[in-house]
């Protein structure tokens, strides 16, 4: 039996409160979630009194359940709609706009990074309002509702792809395009055969993390939702869960969440294929995070 | 290292011209859609909260001409936050409060979590790093959600208390409770936290570290007089990037407590964009808020865009 003293000096002694304390974190950050999901699936109305399984909030319920209320599915289509739609936008300007700056030296290129830095940190909701002033109070083409939504959402994601884009471009260097154009290529064949395919892990790993992130979006796009049509599953759930909801609501949320989960396991996956045998690509998932 | 401090590294490594005109023509449809989109609505909002308001309609009325700008409505704001007619006065210094105390208690958190994960945890250290990702694409209303039905007044946490009936637990924790929005805060933003704190620890030299005990130091002295000094900047970023959000966060209030009681400047800013006639007194909030914001945020932006930070 050792002392106090020797056992505070053992310099190999296990480090128990740090693993209390993480997995008391964790405990702490996933379990309310887990018991939101199980929630999903009680028979009854009840979210705080487990009444049996039965799947009747998905689509049993003929008139409440996410399947048969129009409300909640349209709030499910305008998510994954908005997800698309703004990923497909964001990431090739992103992309584009990481590739531009890293070969354009000046003050105005240098401006254009620190301007796609700041709304990275910028509160999210100085933009939604900022845009709301401007679809609300100016004679301009766009109204609110989707495409007001795109708009905002890409204007807060292009920073993703393009960090992460240019992170990648600082790793690989310059060599292998001055190789190639040495070889005879033209700088856009260089860029195109051989830059372009070294970021492909970069880019997708954008896409699925710009996706990840609009299909969580709040802020942006309750404020420039038009009516009820265009409110996704964030909004719905801000505006029933004090109301006296169902358990219809955990529902839809936990199919969101499935999407999410899908969308980064199958993107994790994808992403590991691509970096195989690439060392300088292969900080593992918190590279895929995008913070190698 | 974090988004941000990776791409301040990307430094040209060439002095040799790159297809010179390739480079302007593939930045600039960002740099308009940015100009249009970011910085142009900024402007929006000051020719809003500098103008006028529609008399019949309570429309705002922007005023283009900064020469033309009419103060009225930054006044009123401004008049209305201290003395006697001090509306938003309570509602500031609340979220004054709020950020702080939700800030100290994610990095007390965050950083033993990070820590051990970037330094002690082996060959856990994968699973556990997916795991600390997970609240990062489950979406901040499902976490809010849950803790909505955990807090009912029948819900889990007062049957918890309980202790299965032994006492009668019926605290109302949905209504205006500071301590449940503060930890609402903690619960939503932590995460953000840890990540950029792992990933500065997790590129901390470990021979310094065994030198500084080597040299004598002691398990104190050697994280006081090394770690900490070392991963500074991480920390100063890491608290940046989770404080900054939660300067407009309205929603976790309204999610937890629903009540004026617990009001915090985004609170005022949503009731005022949502109400006709104050379009202008919501500006105004906007303005302010960047106001405060604007010092850390480019402060944040110095301190990652700096090469050295990283290594």
């Amino acid at each position: 039996m050792r002392g106090p003293v020797a056992w505070w000096n053992d310099p190999w002694r296990p480090p128990r409160f740090l693993v209390a304390v993480t997995f008391g974190y964790l405990a702490w950050s996933l379990i309310p979630v887990l018991i939101a999901v199980l929630f999903s699936f009680n028979d009854g109305r009840s979210r705080t009194v487990w009444q049996g399984f039965s799947t009747r909030w998905y689509f049993g319920d003929p008139v409440k359940s996410v399947w048969h209320d129009a409300a909640l599915h349209t709030a499910l289509l305008q998510t994954l709609k908005l997800g698309v739609i703004t990923t497909l936008i964001t990431v090739p300007l992103g992309v584009m706009f990481a590739i531009g700056i890293d070969r354009w030296r000046g003050r105005l290129p240098a401006g254009a990074n620190l301007l796609m830095l700041v709304s990275f940190v910028l509160p999210e909701v100085l933009l939604a309002v900022a845009l709301l002033f401007v679809v609300t109070s100016l004679p301009l083409p766009i109204k609110l509702g989707t495409s007001a939504q795109v708009l905002g959402l890409v204007t807060f994601q292009i920073a993703y792809p393009a960090v992460l884009v240019r992170a990648r471009l600082a790793t690989i260097g310059t060599q292998y395009e001055e190789a190639a154009q040495d070889l005879g290529a033209s700088p856009i064949a260089a860029l195109r055969r051989v830059t372009l395919p070294m970021l492909l892990p970069a880019i997708f790993a954008s896409t699925v993390l710009v996706f990840a992130d609009v299909i969580d979006d709040f802020v942006l796009v309750r404020y420039l939702s038009g009516n009820s049509s265009t409110e996704p599953v964030s909004v719905k759930i801000y505006n029933t869960a004090r109301a006296a909801p169902t358990p219809a609501l955990n529902a839809l949320a936990t199919l969101l969440l499935f999407a999410a989960l899908l969308a980064i396991t199958v993107g994790y996956l994808v992403y590991r294929r691509m970096t195989r045998g690439d060392n300088a690509a292969a900080g593992g998932i918190a590279a895929f995070a995008g913070e190698a | 290292m974090t988004l941000t401090e990776v791409a301040a590294q990307a430094k040209p490594q060439s002095k040799r011209a790159r297809g010179s005109a390739l480079g302007p023509a593939l930045a600039v449809p960002g740099i308009i859609w940015l100009l249009l989109f970011f910085l142009a609505p900024l402007y929006v909002v000051l020719a809003i909260v500098f103008g006028r308001t529609d008399p019949i309609f309570r429309t705002a009325v922007p005023v283009w001409n900064p020469l033309q700008w009419n103060p009225s409505q930054f006044n009123y704001v401004l008049s209305r936050i201290v003395g006697d007619n001090g509306i938003f006065g309570p509602a500031l210094l609340r979220t004054a409060i709020y950020v702080l105390l939700a800030g100290l208690l994610c990095l007390l958190l965050a950083f033993p979590v990070a820590y051990y994960t970037a330094r002690l945890s082996g060959r856990w250290k994968g699973l556990l790093l997916a795991a600390l990702i997970a609240p990062f694409w489950i979406s901040y209303m499902m976490r809010m959600l849950a803790w909505v039905n955990l807090l009912q007044d029948d819900g889990l946490v007062n049957r918890l208390f309980s202790l299965g009936g032994v006492f009668d637990v019926r605290t109302h924790w949905l209504t205006g409770q500071p301590v449940v929005v503060v930890l609402g805060l903690v619960y939503g933003y932590v995460a953000y936290m840890i990540l950029p704190l792992y990933a500065g620890l997790d590129r901390l030299p470990q021979s310094t570290l065994e030198a500084a005990r080597d040299l004598g130091a002691s398990r104190f002295a050697s994280f006081w007089r090394v770690t900490l000094p070392m991963c500074r900047p991480t920390i100063v970023a890491a608290v940046l990037l989770t404080c900054l959000p939660m300067l407009g966060d309205y929603f976790t209030s309204d999610m937890l407590s629903a009540s004026p009681k617990t009001a915090m400047v985004g609170n005022l800013i949503n009731d005022s964009v949502q109400s006709p006639g104050q379009t202008g007194q919501a500006g105004a909030l906007v303005m302010l808020v960047l106001l405060v914001a604007v010092v850390p945020m480019f402060y944040y932006v110095r301190v990652t865009t700096r090469g050295d930070v990283a290594s």
